[in-house]
């Protein structure tokens, strides 16, 4: 696979405080990427530092297998970080104007992306006159401008209302069904796991996990199961070495498994030990349970 | 460079504040050299015209306008820092530099624009000499004419060099008000260390080691014109002789604090988190 970004060792000071340690990744093309880690893991400061606004201190970074300089490279990145900044006195068409001139795309683009994010209406009026939701729209425009080789976005749904939250995922969803590569940074986990393939862990700056969301933690899911006889089945899950911890609550039993076994195989078992299941589910982690997992082990 | 010049003229044309400065620090100094030149009859009770004292006269009048003009510089330097300012406070040096413009191309656009409006101030004021000279001077031979245009070098370089050091406050401070601050206290430190080495050493010493000061050193380069006009009235005053010529030393200060000032404020930019 071809890598977008290869991040080698990378460390940040500010002044006693180590912000970023010892961090290595890579970024591939195609895969959708996302950043996760509690408020002032390094998130904000990693993507600062390989968007040319943060030094690093030591370590190394390269854009595109190093074969470009940092700020050429970055002409063919899209960014967002943090709030939108525009230059408030500039209509929005005067905003990408200004931004085309940078990455010396052409003029045409403009229309063509104020109308994926629903701008194009409001096009000649001031930013400053904007809401929080459509400057953040008017940004990933901006961001897309180029058409990107990849989408960096770092807290993109910070401080929105539930719907601008919605349209801004919307967003990301159709630009990743595009085959865009997409690099978000969120503490927001359901956001994460609702759009990304992949995922860097972050905390206190240091690496904890990355590769693919679905296996994140060992884990072969577990059951959730209801039945009229609860103690015959409590009984049989604990002697089954293939089940690991067992939980009662709200009349709900959840059994954890050591092996990996498929709903139709256990449904089956249950049968023909005269054990009948009024409600059975066969559930994964979501990625907010591994992630407390993973961020409470150390 | 034209891209990086374009860059920056959008961000100041765009915006009504700048719009209006860089219009005044146009207009002003041209309305004020028209009023001068034209006849103000004051009510009958008498007449005033400048250009009777032979102020206009080539080719002094190269010294006198540039001297005159180069006063209003105030106004454009407002625009320079709050060029800096803004970027900063709107957060937009940020975007920039993500959206992949490069730390030195950054202060480059800034440095072209100003290089660009001192060009233009300089073509301004040149032309508009030329033509007052026409009209009023007694002598207009191309080669009295072209002598001492060198104050228009020396006009375009105090310019830049001025320009630079506000691009530098700027950048330092990053507000736009601390940056015209700085000017002044700057001013001030440069008057107090001419009185503390006046006062160890001698005032020959200290005049000579003041000239290479940044502020004195631009003012230096087009010195004031009053005396010079005293002297062609009272020639035979020996005492009010002076040396008023723009020297090529006097450029080459300016000029290498023109080039420190971009420097620095390249370096501060690069090693700065943003």
């Amino acid at each position: 696979m071809e890598p977008i970004l290869s991040i080698n060792n990378l460390t940040k000071k500010f002044g006693y405080l180590t912000a970023v340690k010892d961090l290595s990744f890579t970024i591939n093309k195609g895969n959708v990427y996302g950043i996760l880690g509690p408020n002032g893991s390094g998130k904000s400061t990693t993507l600062g530092i390989v968007l040319n606004v943060v030094n690093k201190t030591t370590g190394d970074f390269k854009w595109f297998n190093g074969t470009v300089s940092t700020h050429n490279a970055l002409k063919k990145v899209g960014a967002i970080i943090e709030r939108p900044n525009f230059y408030p006195y500039m209509t929005a068409a005067q905003n990408l104007k200004l931004v085309c001139k940078i990455k010396g795309v052409n003029y045409s683009k403009i229309d063509e992306k104020l109308e994926i994010v629903n701008l194009l209406d409001r096009k000649d009026h001031k930013f400053s006159t904007y809401s929080l939701g459509m400057k953040q729209r008017l940004a990933i425009a901006s961001a897309l401008l180029n058409d990107p080789e990849i989408l960096i976005l770092d807290e993109p749904t910070n401080g929105l209302d539930p719907q601008g939250i919605h349209q801004i995922r919307q967003i990301i969803k159709d630009i990743a069904g595009e085959g865009t590569t997409i690099l978000l940074a969120s503490h927001l986990l359901d956001e994460v796991e609702k759009v990304c393939s992949h995922v860097v862990v972050l905390r206190k700056g240091e690496k904890l996990y990355s590769g693919r969301v679905d296996e994140m933690i060992s884990s072969h899911g577990f059951f959730e199961l209801k039945c009229e006889n609860q103690e015959q089945l409590l009984t049989y899950l604990e002697s089954n070495p293939d089940f690991g911890t067992v939980k009662v609550e709200n009349q709900i039993i959840t059994a954890f498994l050591n092996e990996p076994m498929d709903a139709v195989t256990f449904n089956k078992l249950m049968f023909e030990k005269g054990i009948v299941l009024s409600h059975l589910v066969k559930r994964k982690e979501s990625l907010e349970e591994q992630f407390l997992q993973l961020t409470d082990k150390l | 460079m034209l891209r990086l010049l374009n860059l920056e003229l959008q961000k100041l044309l765009l915006n009504r504040t700048s719009k209006i400065l860089i219009f005044v620090s146009f207009v002003l100094p041209f309305t004020v050299l028209i009023l001068s030149s034209i006849k103000i009859n004051f009510f009958g009770f008498f007449t005033l015209e400048l250009g009777e004292l032979g102020i206009f006269n080539f080719p002094i009048i190269w010294h006198i306008t540039t001297f005159f003009a180069s006063q209003f510089k105030f106004f454009f330097a407002i625009v320079v820092v709050s060029m800096i300012g803004n970027e900063y406070s709107n957060k937009t040096l940020k975007q920039n530099l993500i959206d992949g413009l490069s730390k030195k191309e950054f202060i480059l656009s800034k440095f072209y624009t100003i290089v660009f409006f001192s060009l233009v101030a300089t073509l301004l004021i040149a032309v508009a000499s030329f033509f007052i000279g026409l009209y009023y001077s007694s002598y207009t031979e191309a080669s009295i004419i072209i002598r001492e245009t060198d104050f228009l070098v020396a006009y375009f370089v105090k310019l830049v060099g001025f320009f630079s050091l506000c691009l530098f406050f700027g950048m330092l401070v990053k507000r736009s008000a601390f940056a015209l601050a700085f000017l002044f206290i700057l001013y001030i430190l440069e008057w107090i260390a001419f009185g503390i080495i006046s006062w160890q050493a001698n005032m020959d010493v200290a005049e000579k080691i003041q000239n290479f000061f940044p502020l004195k050193s631009m003012y230096k380069l087009i010195d004031q014109p009053f005396q010079r006009v005293m002297m062609t009235k009272f020639p035979d005053k020996a005492d009010l002789m002076y040396d008023y010529a723009v020297h090529w030393h006097e450029i080459a200060i300016v000029l290498c604090w023109t080039a420190l000032f971009i420097f620095l404020s390249y370096r501060l930019l690069k090693k700065r988190d943003l």
